[in-house]
């Protein structure tokens, strides 16, 4: 546990998370290899990246042993973010819907013109 | 330092656990955070370069969202032939395992800090350094086969929308900055681990704030490897 002497846990812990990790990225990596599609590939890469990031934080930070003071401080902020990635979210989608409405379909489809880049 | 380890110590009066641990460390007349200073310091950086990196992943959505022009196939632009049919996302995955084996060796590193063992800390430092400064050369790499090779510019590509260049280089290029800080600093760190100089500190628990910066770049990169080369 935490003491004087800082943060002191098995050495095999740190191997578990370790190997862990390892089958997890292997899992996510998988999801590309065998090229899953549509909502099937959205939920498993993010659950394997929230799996990646929580183990991280959790274990190798040390977060999971730390006061709940330290805890809140510093995992509570970065949920405002649900809010900005939301609005940016909805500003896209009005760009993109403004775009395809006011200009002409056809400047962003034929790549081989290379019109895209005037 | 004798005060933070008589704070430290403190655990023996028993702090109160949970929320209402909350309210003692926040409303007492002390120090709210009872770990050493520099621990603190380094969460709230990590903090706010977490709103960074966000900034950086959202704008990359919003601009992916907002273009009409189809997204570059990245499973087939950072597809790799090794002697025979091209491999996708490999290199990539190889530097996610190398990035993930330098968080396993650091961590460790950590561990043996705290039980005084200099010369295994020092080893397994380097040993992350080293496998940083290769993940550093693999995106070397990966970036001159995309602007050599592929012709991938900040502001056109062959391949698709405009913006995946500028997103690109901007994302993985500061991702790449903090492995390379990262590796500066764990040189650092690792010298004076090894010339003894956290022996007559007394303490070594700058190994584990190095340690603390070096896992959320793997962190990072976690986020990255899902929404720009998964997604």
């Amino acid at each position: 546990m935490a003491t004087a002497e800082g943060q002191q846990h098995p050495i095999s812990i740190y191997l578990w998370i370790w190997g862990l990790l390892f089958v997890l990225s292997g899992f996510s990596y998988a999801v590309d290899y065998f090229q899953l599609q549509g909502l099937l590939r959205w939920a498993l890469i993010l659950l394997f990246m929230f799996l990646k990031a929580g183990f991280i934080i959790a274990i190798f930070m040390h977060m999971a042993w730390e006061r709940l003071a330290l805890i809140t401080a510093i995992l509570g902020p970065p949920i405002v973010l649900l809010v900005f990635i939301g609005l940016m979210v909805s500003e896209g989608e009005y760009t993109v819907d403004t775009r395809l409405d006011v200009f002409a379909q056809e400047i962003f489809l034929p790549a081989e013109h290379g019109a895209t880049n005037h | 330092m004798a005060q933070d380890a008589a704070l430290m110590s403190s655990g023996e009066v028993a702090l109160p656990e949970g929320l209402d641990g909350v309210v003692d460390d926040w409303s007492a007349d002390k120090q709210t955070f009872i770990v050493p200073w520099g621990k603190a310091m380094m969460w709230i950086f990590l903090l706010s370069d977490t709103f960074i990196f966000s900034c950086f992943l959202i704008s990359y959505m919003k601009v992916r969202i907002s273009t009409p022009v189809p997204w570059p196939n990245t499973s087939e632009v950072f597809a790799l032939s090794l002697g025979g049919a091209p491999i996708p996302l490999i290199l990539i995955a190889i530097m996610t395992f190398i990035l993930i084996t330098s968080s396993g060796t650091m961590a460790m590193a950590v561990n043996f800090g705290y039980r005084r063992d200099r010369a295994k800390t020092a080893l397994l430092m380097v040993a992350t350094a080293a496998l940083g400064a290769s993940f550093v050369g693999m995106q070397a790499f990966e970036w001159t086969k995309l602007i050599v090779e592929e012709g991938v510019r900040p502001w056109s590509n062959p391949m698709g929308a405009p913006q995946f260049g500028s997103t690109f280089f901007m994302i993985t290029g500061f991702h790449g900055l903090h492995v390379s800080a990262g590796v500066i600093y764990l040189s650092v760190v690792a010298w004076r681990v090894w010339s003894g100089f956290y022996d007559r500190k007394g303490t070594y628990e700058t190994v584990e704030v190095a340690g603390l910066y070096w896992h959320f770049v793997d962190l990072v990169w976690v986020f990255i490897f899902a929404f720009f080369y998964l997604w």
